[in-house]
C-alpha cells in the first residue's frame, strides 16, 4: 500500500511529507549525480522534479520505490511505495486528495498549502490509514475535521459522526435542512469530430457529465431517468404500440456509462434504473459517452487552393445545423497556415479574423450565432518562396463553440424525489435542467 | 500570512522559545507552539529535542491539539524509544474514552508508533477496539492488526488477533469487512503458504455482499482479494462474474480495473460455448473504453493494462481502433502507449486506417513518438501480410523526407520486413542505398550492411560499400563489426574472385587486431569454415534463415498469465512480475490464471495443478520470475568470454557458433591461436581452445571429498522457496560416473509429480545423462531418494565461482531454481595418471612463475598413505623421492575436459604439515588445496 505521501512546491521543496510505512523511508543510492539520496524525498526531487528531460512517466521507479506523481499548478503530490500497489487506486487517491484540499480551501497553491498544514495533516490522517485509502467524501469529513475546532459534541452526534463515516451512506449526513428543496441538472458534453475535406465523417463521438447540484432536506431517494434507449424499448414493448414509435425516435444509444458512488450499480445493471441518495452540493451523477446519432452543430467546409509556389486561396464556410431559435455562442475558427507565410489578408462576413504569426494560424471569432445559418472567410495567404522540399503537412481546422442543447440527443425525462420521513413530494421539490454542448476536438482535415 | 510566518521562524531555529511557549498555561499559545514544532518537522528540521515538552501537551481534551502531539509522536517515537514509554498512559487511558473519534485515534496512533516496548501495551487495547460496539473504531483497529503484524508478526500471531480479523470479515458494517480483507490480504502475503484468507463460497458471498455497501477504496480491496479466489466450477465462476460486472460502471477507475481484473481471470474457466461467455466479452469493452477518457495519469495505467488485455484476449476490444488514435495533445506516455495498442490490434480490416495514422504521427516533434511510429509502420507491415506493400511505400515515401533519425528507424524495419518477405521489396535496396553517408546509429547501420551483405549478388557496388565501412572499422560498435564481417564473408562466398582481398582484410581485422572475443571467435570460424571446406561454409553462412515471426515483441505466455492476475497494479504498469521490483517475501507468489473451462481445478492447489497448465514447456525455456531466473538469462546473454547477444537480425550462424566453441573447437582451430601462454602450464600437449583455457581458472569453490566417501547432503532448495518441495543432495562419482545424488522431500498438503531437470551452461559442461527417475508420485511428507547420472559433454560457460551449477526443476506445481557447488575433485578422470617420461618432460617445461605453493596442515598420514588415499580420488602419484628426510611425491590427475594438473607433495616426517606444490594458475588455487584437503581427510574407504 501507500508508503508515504508528500506535496512539494515547484522548487522540490517539501511542504507536507506524511510517511506510513517505514519501508519507504530510507532510499539510499547511488546516482549518477555523484551524491548519495538522503531518503525518499530527495530521491524524488532529484529524479523528478528536477530532472532535465521532461516527465516520460507519472510513474516513476527508483532504487525499487515506486513514485506516483500528480501535478496541479506547480504543486507536485506524490505517493511512494515499495510493493506491489494498486496503481489505478494511487493515482484514484491522489486525485481525490487534490478534490479534498480542494472542498477545504479553494486553489491548490503554495500559500494554501502552507496556510492550512496543519488541516492538511489531520485530513491524511483521516483518509489514508497506513497507506489504506479510507472514507474521503468531503461531506462526511466536513462533519468532524473542521478548521474551528472541536465543538462539544454530544454522545449521539458522535456516534452519527461515526456511523455516516463508516455507514453504507458515507457521502452524506443526516439531519440536512432546507427552507427550499431545490436541485439543478447541468447536462455538460463535449462533441468531438474528425471531418475529412469531402464532409465524410471519419470519427465523432460525445463525452458527456451529469452534474448536480441538490440542496434537499433530509435522505431523499432520487430516481433519474432519461431518453437511454434500452430504456424506452423496454418500456415501448408494455405501452401501446403508436406510443413506442413515437418515444424509440427520440431515444439514444449509450455505449459507455460510469457513476457517482452514490448510485446503486447492481440495480443499474439488472434493471437500468438510476437510484441513489445524492451527496447534498454539487457532484458528478455520471458520465457517458454515445457514438451513434450525434448531432454535429457545425459543419465547416474548407476550400484551399494553391496559386503559384507563392500564394494560397483559402475559403472556409461554416454553417450551423441546429434549431434557427437556438443561439451558439463563442464560436471560434482556427485556421492554420504555412510555416512559411509572409503575409495574409482576411476577409469575413461575420465575426473578426486575425492572422495569428505566433501560432501559425488565422483566428476567426463569431460571438453569436443561430441556428441554420451560414458564414464565410476567404483569406489570402503569401507565402516566402523556400526550398524545403518537405510538403507543409496541412493540419486540420479546428473549430470551438458553445451550444444550449446536449448534441447526443439526451434528455433528461425526470427526476423524482421521494423522502418519506420528511413532509415534502416531490411536487414541492425545485427542478432546474440545463444543456451546454461544447466542442471538444472538432476538427476538418482540408 | 499566520502561516508563512510560521515557516519562517523555526527555519531560524528557535527551540529555545519554542520549549518556554510548550511550556505555557494558555491552550492557544501551546497549540500555536505545536503547530510550529511540526511545520519545523516538516521542513526536515530536527526538532527531537522537544520530545519531552511536546509529550507533556498530549493530556487534554482538545483534539486538534491531540491530533497534532501524535503526529509528532509518530514522527519521532522510533528515534527516542524511552520517552515513547511516557506517552503510553495517555493511549490507554484514550481507548477508553467515550468518544469514539479519540478511541480510533488513540489506536490508529498506537499502531504508528514502531516502538517495541510500546508493541506490548498496544494488544490490550486493540483486542478491545477490535470488539468496540462502535464501527468506526473497529474498522481502525482492523488496519492496526496489519500495523502490528508489521512489526511484530509473532506477537498477532500469539496474541490470536488473526482468528479476531477473520471474524470481522463477517461483520455488518461493510466498511469494517473491507478493511479486515485488506490487512488479511496483506498478511496474507507474507505468509505464502498459511492458508490465512481462507476463502470459501460462505466468505465470497459475504464479500460480494459487501460489495454493493461500502466505498469506492473498500471496493477495491474486496475486488482485489476476490481476485485470489479460485471457484469451485464454472458456474460458482459465473455466479461471482455475474455479481461483479455492475462495479464495471463505477466512477472510480480502480474500481473498474479491479473487477475487470476479476473478470479476467475468473472467465478462464467459463466453457467458450456458453452464451455468458460471450455477453461478458461484450460486456468489458465499454468500460475499457471510458477509462481513456479519464485523467492523463490514469490513461496510462488503464492503456499499460489494455495492453495486457488486448494480448490475452484480442477479441474484447477489436472493433474499438479509433479509440487509440493519438491526440494532439496527449501527453507523451500516453501517446507512446496508444502506439503500442494499436499495432496490437492491427488487423486487415483496419489497417489502411492505421496506416494513415502512423504517417501522420511519423511528422510530429517528439523524436521518441516519431521513432516509434515508423517502427510500428513495419511492425504492421510484419503482422499484415495485405498490407506490407502499402507499409514499403509509405516507409519509402518517409525517407524521402530525409529527416535523419526518420530514415534510420526505417532502414532498421525495412530490413525486418526483408527477412519476413524475401525476395518481394528488394527493389527498394536502390533507395535505400542512397541514404547510407546519413546513417550515424549502430542500429541503422548494422541493419543497412546486412542488407547489403544480403542482398550482395543484385547490388553492383556491393565490394565498395563495404569497404567504405571497413575503413573506420575499429571505431565501429560490435554489433556493426559483427554484421560487417558477416557481410564481406556472405559477399565472398557470392562473388569469391573479386573480393579476396576485402574478405581477408576483414578477417585479419577481426582476429588479430581486435580484442573482442566475440569477434574474434566468429572470425576465426569463418576463416577456418572457408580455408577448409567452402561447400560447407556456403551452406552455414548463406544457409536458408527462419522467417522471423510477426509477434516477436509479445509478452511470454506465462509472464503474461502472471500480470493478467496483477491488472490495476504496478506490476501491470511495469510489465514486470512483482518479485522484479519488490523486495523480501511480499510479492514473491506467483500467481496463475485458473484452469480452462469445465476442468474445474485449481492451479494454485498443488493436487491438481497439472490439469490446468496453460501452456507447460520445459523449464528452461520458462522465463519465469524467479530472482535466480534473471540470473540465468542474463548469464545466457552475456557469458563472460562473448560481448552482447548476437544481433537479432543475423541468421542462426551466431547460435551455433556459441556451441562450437564449447565443444569441438581445439581440434577446428589447431594450436596456433588463443591460448595465452601463461595461462596453461600444465596443459601440456592438450591444445586448449581461447574459450577453453579460462576454465581452468577453478576459482575457490568449496572442494568435498569424493570416493567412495560421501559427503553429507545439503539443503539445496529449501520448501519455503519452492511451494513445499524441498531438495537436498550431494555429489558423488562412483565407477567413474558422476552423480548427482538428491532427496526430493514434500513438504506441500499434496501429492507432487512430474518431476524434471535441468542445468544451466556451466564450467565444465555438466548435464544430466537421463531423465530424473522419480516415478511414484510424491505424497505429502514423503521423501524419495534420486541419483543422477552426470555427462560432462553439456554445453560449457565459465560460472563465478567456477564450480557453481545453476538448477531448474520442474515438478506439477511450478519450476524452481537453485544453484549449488560440486567439488573440483569429482572431475578428476581414472585415467589422470601420467606416463613418467612424459611427466619428467613436462614438469621439467613449466616456468617457475607457474607454480604455487600451499600447506595442508594437520594431517597425520605418512607418505604411503597419503598416496593411496589420494589414488582413491584420481590423484596419482607417478613418483617418489626421498631429500634429507622429506618425502616427495610427484603426482598428476586430469579433469573431465582434459586438462592436466601436476603437483608434488612434500611429506616430512613428524611434521603433521605437507606442502603441495602445483602448477595452475594462481585462482585455482583454492579449489586445488581444498580439493586435496578433503581428499586426505576423509574417513577410510
Amino acid at each position: 500500500m501507500i508508503g508515504g505521501l508528500f506535496i512539494y512546491n515547484h522548487k522540490g521543496e517539501v511542504l507536507i511529507s506524511r510517511v506510513y510505512r517505514d519501508d519507504i523511508g530510507y532510499v539510499s543510492m547511488e546516482q549518477s549525480f555523484g551524491w548519495k539520496m538522503r531518503n525518499a524525498v530527495d530521491a524524488f526531487r532529484v529524479n523528478v522534479i528536477h530532472a532535465r528531460q521532461q516527465v516520460r512517466s507519472p510513474v516513476t521507479n527508483i532504487a525499487r520505490t515506486s513514485f506516483f506523481h500528480v501535478k496541479r499548478s506547480n504543486i507536485w503530490l506524490a505517493a511512494v511505495t515499495k510493493q506491489n500497489v494498486n496503481a489505478a487506486m494511487v493515482f484514484e487517491f491522489l486525485y481525490k486528495m487534490c478534490d479534498v484540499m480542494t472542498a477545504y480551501f479553494g486553489k491548490i497553491s503554495e500559500e494554501n498549502i502552507k496556510n492550512n498544514f496543519v488541516l492538511i495533516y489531520e485530513l491524511l490522517d483521516e483518509i489514508l490509514d497506513f497507506g489504506y485509502p479510507q472514507n474521503s467524501e468531503t461531506g462526511a469529513l466536513k462533519t468532524f475535521i473542521t478548521q474551528q475546532g472541536i465543538k462539544g459534541q454530544t454522545k449521539e452526534e458522535q456516534s452519527q459522526i461515526t456511523s455516516q463515516v463508516t455507514g453504507q451512506i458515507g457521502w452524506r449526513r443526516e439531519g440536512i435542512k432546507y427552507r427550499r428543496n431545490e436541485l439543478f441538472l447541468d447536462v455538460l458534453e463535449s462533441v468531438n469530430l474528425l471531418m475529412s475535406p469531402q464532409g465524410q465523417v471519419l470519427s465523432a463521438h460525445v463525452s458527456g457529465r451529469v452534474v448536480m447540484k441538490s440542496y434537499l432536506s433530509g435522505m431523499p431517494e432520487c430516481k433519474f431517468g432519461m431518453n437511454d434507449k434500452i430504456v424506452i424499448d423496454k418500456q415501448g414493448k408494455g405501452a401501446a404500440s403508436d406510443d413506442a414509435g413515437k418515444s424509440g425516435k427520440q431515444s439514444i444509444a449509450i455505449d459507455d456509462c460510469t457513476f457517482h458512488q452514490c448510485v446503486r450499480l447492481s440495480k443499474f445493471d439488472s434493471e437500468r434504473s438510476i437510484s441513489f441518495i445524492p451527496p447534498d452540493g454539487e457532484y458528478e451523477l455520471m458520465r457517458y459517452r454515445t457514438t451513434k446519432d450525434i448531432i454535429l452543430p457545425f459543419r465547416v467546409i474548407p476550400l484551399v487552393r494553391e496559386v503559384g509556389r507563392t500564394k494560397l486561396e483559402v475559403k472556409v464556410v461554416i454553417k450551423s445545423n441546429f434549431k434557427p431559435s437556438l443561439l451558439a455562442q463563442k464560436i471560434e475558427v482556427r485556421i492554420p497556415t504555412p510555416l512559411n507565410t509572409s503575409g495574409v489578408q482576411v476577409i469575413c462576413m461575420k465575426g473578426k479574423a486575425k492572422y495569428k504569426a505566433s501560432e501559425n494560424a488565422i483566428v476567426w471569432k463569431i460571438k453569436r450565432m443561430a441556428g441554420m445559418k451560414e458564414s464565410q472567410i476567404s483569406a489570402e495567404i503569401e507565402l516566402l518562396p523556400t526550398n524545403d522540399k518537405k510538403k507543409w503537412a496541412r493540419p486540420p481546422i479546428s473549430m470551438n463553440f458553445e451550444v444550449p442543447f446536449a448534441p447526443s440527443g439526451l434528455k433528461v425525462r425526470y427526476l423524482k424525489v421521494f423522502e418519506s420521513k420528511l413532509n415534502y413530494s416531490d411536487h414541492d421539490v425545485i427542478k432546474w435542467v440545463r444543456y451546454i454542448g461544447r466542442s471538444g476536438i472538432y476538427e476538418t482535415r482540408c | 500570512m499566520m502561516c508563512d510566518f510560521l515557516f519562517s521562524l523555526v527555519c531560524t531555529g528557535e527551540i529555545f522559545e519554542l520549549k518556554a511557549e510548550l511550556n505555557s498555561d494558555k491552550k492557544e499559545k501551546k497549540k500555536e507552539a505545536v503547530k510550529k514544532v511540526i511545520a519545523s518537522m516538516t521542513v526536515g528540521k530536527d526538532v527531537s529535542a522537544l520530545f519531552p515538552d511536546v509529550v507533556n501537551c498530549m493530556q487534554t481534551d482538545n483534539l486538534e491539539l491531540k491530533k497534532l502531539v501524535y503526529l509528532y509522536l509518530m514522527n519521532y517515537a522510533k528515534s527516542q524509544p524511552d520517552m515513547a514509554i511516557m506517552a503510553v498512559n495517555t493511549f490507554v487511558k484514550d481507548c477508553e474514552d467515550p468518544n469514539p473519534l479519540i478511541r480510533a485515534l488513540a489506536v490508529r496512533t498506537m499502531g504508528c508508533i514502531r516502538v517495541d516496548k510500546i508493541t506490548e501495551y498496544l494488544c490490550e487495547p486493540l483486542r478491545k477496539c477490535l470488539k468496540d460496539e462502535d464501527p468506526y473504531v473497529r474498522k481502525t483497529a482492523a488496519v492496526c492488526v496489519a500495523k502490528l503484524h508489521d512489526i511484530n508478526a509473532q506477537l498477532v500471531e500469539d496474541q490470536g488477533f488473526l482468528d479476531t480479523l477473520k471474524d470481522l470479515i463477517s461483520d455488518s458494517n461493510p466498511m469494517v469487512v473491507a478493511n479486515a480483507v485488506a490487512a488479511l490480504s496483506e498478511i496474507a502475503e507474507s505468509h505464502p503458504n498459511s492458508n490465512l484468507l481462507d476463502l470459501n463460497p460462505q466468505t465470497i458471498n459475504k464479500l460480494l455482499t459487501a460489495l454493493n455497501e461500502c466505498t469506492e477504496w473498500g471496493q477495491i480491496f474486496i475486488l482485489d482479494c476476490l481476485a485470489n479466489y479460485t471457484p469451485r466450477d464454472d458456474r460458482e465462476s459465473q455466479s461471482i462474474c455475474e455479481r461483479v460486472t455492475p462495479r464495471l460502471s463505477h466512477a472510480n477507475s480502480a474500481v473498474v480495473l479491479s473487477a475487470v481484473k476479476v473478470l479476467m481471470k475468473f472467465m478462464e474457466m467459463l466453457p467458450k460455448d456458453l452464451d455468458y461467455y460471450g455477453t461478458l466479452l461484450k460486456k468489458l469493452a465499454p468500460p475499457l473504453v471510458t477509462l481513456l477518457s479519464a485523467e492523463p495519469e490514469l490513461q496510462y495505467v488503464a492503456l499499460r493494462n489494455i495492453n495486457l488485455i488486448v494480448q490475452r484476449r484480442p477479441e474484447i476490444l477489436k472493433h474499438e481502433m479509433k479509440v487509440f488514435f493519438v491526440k494532439y495533445n496527449d501527453p507523451i506516455y500516453v501517446k507512446l502507449e496508444k502506439l503500442d495498442i494499436m499495432i496490437r490490434l492491427a488487423s486487415q480490416a483496419n489497417i489502411a486506417q492505421v496506416l494513415a495514422e502512423l504517417k501522420e504521427y511519423a511528422t510530429e516533434v517528439d523524436v521518441d513518438f516519431v521513432r516509434k511510429a515508423v517502427r510500428a509502420i513495419g511492425r504492421c507491415a510484419i503482422k499484415v501480410e495485405q498490407s506490407a506493400e502499402r507499409c514499403v511505400s509509405t516507409l519509402l515515401d518517409l525517407i524521402q523526407t530525409k529527416v535523419n533519425y526518420v530514415v534510420q528507424e526505417a532502414i532498421v524495419v525495412i530490413k525486418d520486413i526483408f527477412r519476413k518477405y524475401p525476395n518481394k521489396y528488394e527493389s527498394v535496396i536502390a533507395t535505400l542505398c542512397e541514404n547510407l553517408d546519413s546513417l550515424d546509429e549502430p542500429e541503422a547501420r548494422a541493419a543497412m550492411i546486412w542488407i547489403v551483405g544480403e542482398y550482395a549478388e543484385r547490388i553492383d557496388n556491393a565490394d565498395e560499400l563495404l569497404e567504405s565501412f571497413l575503413e573506420g572499422f575499429h571505431d565501429e560498435s560490435t554489433q556493426v563489426q559483427l554484421q560487417l564481417l558477416t557481410a564481406i564473408v556472405k559477399l565472398f562466398l557470392k562473388k569469391p574472385t573479386e573480393t579476396q582481398e576485402l574478405v581477408q582484410q576483414v578477417l585479419s581485422l577481426a582476429t588479430q587486431d581486435s580484442d573482442n572475443p566475440d569477434l574474434r571467435d566468429r572470425g576465426y570460424i569463418y576463416w577456418r569454415l572457408l580455408s577448409t571446406d567452402p561447400v560447407a561454409a556456403k551452406e552455414v553462412v548463406l544457409a536458408e534463415k527462419p522467417l522471423i515471426s510477426e509477434e516477436t515483441d509479445l509478452i511470454e505466455p506465462t509472464l503474461l498469465e502472471e500480470l493478467i492476475c496483477h491488472i490495476g497494479t504496478l506490476a501491470s504498469v511495469y510489465h514486470k512480475p512483482p518479485s522484479a521490483f519488490v523486495e523480501g517475501s511480499r510479492g514473491v507468489q506467483h500467481k496463475r490464471l485458473p484452469g480452462s473451462a469445465g476442468s474445474g481445478e485449481s492451479v494454485e492447489s498443488p493436487d491438481t495443478g497439472s490439469a490446468a497448465g496453460v501452456s507447460e514447456a520445459p523449464p528452461a525455456v520458462i522465463p519465469s520470475q524467479g530472482d535466480l531466473l534473471g540470473d540465468l538469462l542474463n548469464l545466457d546473454l552475456t557469458p563472460p568470454t562473448t560481448t552482447g547477444p548476437p544481433p537479432p537480425a543475423s541468421s542462426g550462424m551466431q547460435m551455433g557458433a556459441m556451441d562450437l566453441l564449447g565443444g569441438g573447437l581445439d581440434s577446428l582451430m589447431g594450436t596456433g591461436f588463443g591460448a595465452p601462454p601463461a595461462a596453461m602450464p600444465a596443459s601440456f600437449n592438450v591444445p586448449v581452445s581461447g574459450g577453453l583455457d579460462d576454465l581452468f581458472d577453478l576459482g575457490g569453490g568449496v572442494g568435498m571429498p569424493m570416493g567412495v566417501f560421501n559427503p553429507p547432503k545439503t539443503v539445496w532448495l529449501p520448501a519455503m522457496k519452492a511451494k513445499g518441495l524441498e531438495i537436498s543432495g550431494t555429489f558423488v562419482r562412483r565407477a567413474g560416473v558422476i552423480q548427482m545424488e538428491m532427496t526430493l522431500t514434500n513438504k506441500a498438503m499434496s501429492v507432487m509429480t512430474d518431476f524434471a531437470i535441468q542445468f544451466n551452461r556451466n564450467s565444465f559442461g555438466l548435464a544430466p545423462a537421463g531423465p530424473l527417475q522419480v516415478l511414484t508420485p510424491l505424497s505429502p511428507n514423503q521423501s524419495i531418494e534420486a541419483a543422477l547420472p552426470l555427462s560432462t559433454v553439456g554445453p560449457v560457460m565459465k560460472m563465478e565461482p567456477l564450480n557453481n551449477l545453476q538448477v531448474a526443476v520442474k515438478n506439477n506445481i511450478d519450476v524452481f531454481y537453485f544453484s549449488c557447488q560440486y567439488p573440483i575433485s569429482m572431475l578428476f578422470a581414472e585415467d589422470g595418471k601420467m606416463e613418467r617420461q612424459v611427466f619428467l618432460a613436462t614438469w621439467k617445461d613449466i616456468p617457475n612463475d607457474n607454480e604455487s605453493q600451499f600447506q595442508i596442515k594437520d594431517c597425520h598420514l605418512n607418505s604411503d598413505a597419503a598416496s593411496n588415499k589420494l589414488q582413491g580420488s584420481n590423484i596419482f602419484t607417478i613418483a617418489k623421492r626421498t631429500v634429507e628426510g622429506q618425502d616427495m611425491l610427484y603426482q598428476s590427475m586430469k579433469l573431465t575436459n582434459g586438462i592436466w594438473v601436476l603437483a608434488e607433495l612434500r611429506v616430512q616426517a613428524g611434521n603433521p604439515n605437507y606442502t603441495v606444490s602445483t602448477c595452475a594458475t594462481v585462482s585455482a588455487l583454492d579449489g586445488l588445496c581444498l580439493a586435496y584437503k578433503f581428499c586426505m581427510t576423509n574417513p577410510e574407504p
